[in-house]
């Protein structure tokens, strides 16, 4: 009986280290080599994987780093310009700054203020809805509702508000990585510049029909009437396609657009409440509680931002 | 056993309400809409401008490029804009709007109804004529019938396929259209013979229209090389690759197109278009639709002007019902769902089906049992399941390994789940997300 | 229109099958097995499957409810399915404890912790009692003998399986014509005069329905047949070389869980491939452990095992044998 006890051990313990030693030998044959700097940028990144910097992941992404020559086209979005500045430490190369941004949704179309004109009873998918349909609403441009968005964000930064049906970023969660612009199958999200305290001002609309048209869809859509046009001091705002759209780089966050917008789809946020707002526009805002509104009361605060 | 393709199918219940339904002409309509893209491919370029005054029958849109198609005014009047109107889908597109003035014709078009079944011309003028005359697809899929008559170098057709199948449940246009026009159909069929210069040209009928199967059988005896063939039932035999698989028992490449298999198939709807373009001079301006569901109080056939809007020919088959959930452009199977009754009746509009109330939903999704009968009926031997879910993980590669471009959107998987999964819809999305793949590759 | 009307992408129309009247289907099929079983095993019989379905569907709603928080499903009837085939797997003088136990394993370890229906690997019923078969050897092999309606529960008078008598009958040296003579004949086993699991014995009504289910489409004939034809392959090769000690294919059909496991067991959706060349793949494997097992192991059956040890091949076979795509070779003519 212990004879066997102790051929079975011998046998198994050679095997053992034989198969080590082969497994040793080939490893060394076939080692690839590597640049050890990889490892080193590696750890450095956020090991987030969400793809914000067009890469698969964040190796790969260390991997485009050390073999490129300079950061042209290369940034991660989720650690910023702090991890850029590491990375170029290691790399010994120069790293530029990008202004932080943050993702706003350009559509403030909640249920009060645009009327249902069909149900959809497809599979929840805004990319699957908008393939095929316009929406759910008059307003073919606005947002479906769905969560495409909600599902593809890494960091919890966004969530679906269930009064208005719109997605609300949460800005300190965001990182920029841009998988909601990309999910969005209405390309509804745009990366503001993120100014300070997050403010921002933006054009919450992206409907380019007619003003009537437009008007009759969604109470709060830009008419594209040109009034916040005229009176930016900046030349910050565009018109195109009965559209207008506030270029964050350019604005100096003085609000002098947003009262004059007629269906209140300018949206202020972070700043404090208006000190002598003509009752006519506190009126307008009262009553309805857009994600707009909502977020302006947790703010003390104000002046704001935009993308590039 | 009758023919039919080999795998896959289904057999939903067929509700032809309307399948003796004389087809009637509807009244002109007081405006027309006509959309610049009723075909697939690019969009006609209008030649005509606001203000501008119309005959039926003139040239209002030219075709832009090869794969694109003429477009003429089905009416007389006065053109009011040229704009954005919402189409099917709810999204916006540019569209002719004219207001009915008059009846007035182009001199060219022959109006008398007389049959005249002979013809001389060579087959360059029949191409031009149909090419002119704004053919397409009638059978729904809208590609310009000019395309498909001209055969690439290096290939030859050797049968023409009449496709009289109407697999769709509810719909009767096609069978309708052959017991009234039947002869015109089969002049129409010689003359697309003499485009393809084929000997033979067969035409499948499933067997649940035996008096269209014996109207065109009694009347092709008078004309050479035309065949019928009744079919078994079966949904998705009206697809073309069904349909060459059922009659002539040859697979159309993944990927290919019926030519490479040496055939080209029409629908009737097509064939008598093309009677009409070449023995009339008369462009594409009408068609024949079916307006049909349970609650429709006089489920009809219709000859519809081109643009006009669906409320007009739903108000001619007794209005709206009480109970309307879904209203449906096309069979139930591949139709597309409507929001808007405004949109205009296009070239491609086969037919519109109501649907009650408690139809219209689609039923709880419940998680896939791995029953295998979304395989079962893929007439394509494709993985419906297996495809949702790799189109849900968004993994675009091993899509594409496993087919999902040779998916024919039959919906027949859809139809057979019995945990109402939307397979269909995902794999949908993957094909236009692999599509996208594809054409970026180029 | 006050109200609105819906849009969905196509198909607008839809069939009339649902996973609960598949799933009733099923149970409705299994009824005239059950039926039998109880002509045999009297109330024990009754008791077990009441108890077996009863714990099922309490485990499923339980952990539904309570530990995945998922909405609850129990009237999809998959648990209660589950239920009535390890029920059906067991003998009918099984104390309610071991049911219980066999239940919390079936629903809770085979089913649950994959993610509910659809996503378990293994057959839960068969998971269930495969460990309560590993853990109560002697409660789980003391097979009732079959004394009509009065049989009590706990307390019935038990006695081996055919399988078991001509295992244990070669092993002591005697031949299979000696061993013929002692265990039911042909006809006893036909209608499920003998000795065994609840469910496995009655012939007749589980082909019975097989045929219903073939008739309300809720299985194909591929697995049952080829499980089955594979075995009598097999062993009848066994047979025709050496009778003396091999078993004719026709008792090793008739016995065993073979007709249950063929049926009922391999055919479970979620744990069979996907298309037919796969299940006859599949089914071939299942036949081929089983006769293994039996003629070369040491336990008389092996039908559970086998259908456990393919069910792990299936992702393998579901990621290599595809169905025929269209257009996949060009025929011409
Ligand atoms: S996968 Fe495509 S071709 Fe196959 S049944 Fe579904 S819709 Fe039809
Ligand atoms: S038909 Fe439905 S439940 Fe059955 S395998 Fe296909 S997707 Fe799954």
């Amino acid at each position: 009986m212990s004879s066997v006890v102790l051929f079975t051990i011998v046998s198994l313990s050679v095997l053992g280290v034989l198969s080590a030693i082969i497994l040793f030998f080939v490893a060394q044959k076939f080692k690839v080599f590597e640049d050890p700097r990889i490892d080193q940028v590696e750890e450095n990144l956020p090991a987030a994987n969400c793809g914000g910097c067009g890469f698969a992941g964040c190796r790969n992404f260390a991997e485009a780093l050390v073999k490129s020559e300079s950061f042209d086209g290369l940034y991660c979005p989720v650690g910023g310009n702090e991890t850029m500045e590491k990375v170029a430490q290691i790399l010994g190369r120069e790293a530029v700054a990008q202004d932080p941004k943050v993702a706003v949704l350009r559509c403030n179309g909640a249920c009060d203020f645009r009327p249902k004109t069909n149900q959809y009873d497809g599979a929840s998918s805004c990319a699957i809805e908008s393939a095929l349909y316009g929406g759910d609403t008059g307003c073919q441009y606005g947002c479906l509702g769905l969560g495409d968005c909600v599902d593809v964000c890494n960091f919890d930064a966004l969530h679906m508000d269930p009064v208005t049906g719109l997605p609300v970023v949460n800005d300190t969660n965001c990182t920029a990585c841009g998988a909601c612009v990309d999910a969005c199958p209405k390309d509804l999200f745009e990366l503001r510049k993120r100014a300070k305290k997050d403010r921002k001002i933006y054009v919450a609309c992206r409907n380019e029909d007619k003003g009537g048209i437009a008007r009759k869809n969604c109470e709060v859509a830009c008419t594209g009437c040109t009034k916040c046009f005229k009176v930016c001091p900046y030349e910050a705002i565009t018109m195109n396609n009965n559209l207008a759209f506030i270029d964050a780089d350019k604005c100096k966050l003085c609000r002098k657009c947003v009262p004059e917008c007629p269906t209140n789809a300018i949206i202020e946020i972070g700043f404090p409440p208006p000190k002598i707002k003509e009752p006519a526009d506190v009126e307008a805002t009262d009553g309805k509680t857009g994600p707009a509104e909502t977020i302006m009361k947790e703010s003390k605060e104000s002046i704001n931002n935009k993308e590039e | 056993m009758l023919k039919t393709f080999a795998k896959g199918g289904i057999h939903p219940p067929e509700n032809k309400l309307s399948a003796h339904v004389t087809i009637l002409d509807l009244p002109v309509p007081k405006t027309v809409s006509i959309p610049l893209s009723q075909h697939l491919g690019v969009p006609a370029v209008p030649v005509v401008d606001k203000g501008d005054a119309v005959k039926a029958g003139q040239l209002i849109a030219k075709s832009e490029g090869f794969v694109s198609s003429n477009i003429h005014s089905p009416v007389s009047g006065k053109v009011v804009k040229i704009d954005k109107v919402p189409d099917t889908s709810g999204y916006k597109k540019n569209a002719i709007v004219i207001e009915v003035e008059g009846d007035e014709w182009i001199e060219t078009v022959d109006r008398n109804g007389d049959l005249i079944n002979t013809f001389d011309y060579s087959r360059e003028e029949i191409l031009k004529k149909i090419l002119e005359a704004g053919i397409v697809g009638m059978g729904g899929a809208t590609f310009p019938s000019h395309v498909k008559l001209t055969i690439p170098r290096g290939k030859k057709a050797n049968y023409l396929i009449i496709n009289g199948v109407e697999c769709e449940p509810y719909l009767t246009a096609d069978h309708a259209l052959m017991m009234q026009k039947g002869e015109e159909i089969l002049v129409g069929t010689m003359i697309l013979k003499k485009v393809l210069d084929v000997d033979k040209a067969l035409i499948g009928i499933e067997r649940n229209k035996p008096d269209a199967i014996e109207h065109l059988t009694r009347l092709s005896e008078k004309y050479p090389g035309i065949e019928v063939y009744p079919l078994q039932e079966k949904y998705p035999q009206g697809g073309e690759k069904q349909l060459i698989k059922a009659l002539i028992n040859r697979e159309v490449p993944s990927g290919g197109l019926p030519i490479d298999v040496g055939t080209v198939v029409h629908n009737v709807g097509t064939a008598f278009a093309v009677y009409e373009a070449v023995q009339k001079n008369k462009p594409l301006i009408e068609r024949v639709l079916t307006v049909t569901g349970k609650s429709i109080s006089k489920p009809s056939n219709f000859r519809v002007k081109i643009g006009t809007p669906i409320s007009d020919v739903i108000e001619a088959a007794g209005g709206l019902p009480e109970d309307t959930g879904k209203i449906i452009s096309g069979g139930p199977m591949m139709g597309k769902a409507i929001n808007d009754l405004s949109v205009p009746v296009t070239k491609g509009s086969s037919g519109i089906l109501i649907l009650p109330e408690p139809e219209a939903k689609r039923k709880k999704i419940d998680p896939c049992i791995r029953c295998s009968r979304c395989i079962n009926v893929c007439p394509m031997g494709l993985e419906p399941y297996l495809l949702m879910s790799l189109s849900q993980k968004n993994l675009f590669e091993r899509l594409e390994n496993e087919k999902v471009m040779d998916c024919i959107e039959c919906g027949s998987c859809s139809y057979t789940c019995p945990s109402n999964r939307p397979l269909l819809d995902y794999i949908r999305l993957g094909k236009v997300n692999v599509g996208k793949i594809i054409r970026s590759r180029k | 229109m006050s109200k609105l009307i819906t849009i969905s992408p196509s198909p607008h129309v839809f069939g009339s099958q649902s996973v609960g009247r598949l799933m009733y289907g099923v149970i409705l099929a299994l009824v005239p097995a059950l039926l039998v079983s109880v002509f045999f095993y009297g109330m024990g019989a009754i008791i077990v499957t009441l108890l077996s379905i009863g714990f099922c569907v309490l485990f499923e709603f339980l952990i539904q409810k309570f530990i995945l928080k998922t909405e609850v499903r129990i009237s999809d009837g998959s648990a209660m399915v589950t239920g009535l085939l390890l029920a059906f797997n067991v003998p009918s003088n099984l104390p309610w404890w071991i049911i219980m136990i066999g239940a919390l394993i079936a629903i809770g370890v085979g089913k649950m912790t994959f993610g509910g229906l659809g996503n378990n690997p293994f057959n839960p019923a068969l998971v269930g009692r495969v460990f309560l078969l590993i853990s109560f050897p002697v409660q789980m092999t003391s097979y009732p003998v079959p004394g009509g309606l009065n049989t009590g529960y706990v307390d019935a008078v038990t006695g081996a399986t055919p399988l078991g008598i001509i295992k244990e009958g070669l092993k002591s040296g005697l031949s299979i014509s000696d061993l013929m003579k002692e265990v039911p004949g042909y006809l006893d086993l036909f209608i499920g005069k003998m000795g065994g699991s609840l469910g496995e014995i009655a012939a007749a009504a589980l082909i019975l329905g097989f045929l219903f289910m073939l008739f309300r489409k809720i299985i194909t004939w591929h697995i049952p047949v080829t499980m089955v034809g594979t075995i009598a392959l097999f062993t009848g090769i066994l047979w025709l070389i050496n009778p003396d000690k091999n078993a004719d294919p026709l008792f090793h059909v008739l016995t065993g869980g073979v007709l249950l496991g063929a049926i009922f067991m391999a055919t479970d959706y979620v744990t069979s491939p996907m298309t037919p060349k796969g299940m006859i793949i599949y089914s071939i494997g299942i036949g081929a452990i089983t006769v293994i097992i039996r003629v070369f192991g040491s336990y008389p059956e092996g039908v559970s095992f086998a259908i456990l040890i393919m069910n792990g091949f299936v992702p393998l076979i579901n990621r290599y044998i595809k169905p025929k795509r269209f257009g996949e070779e060009v025929k011409h003519g």
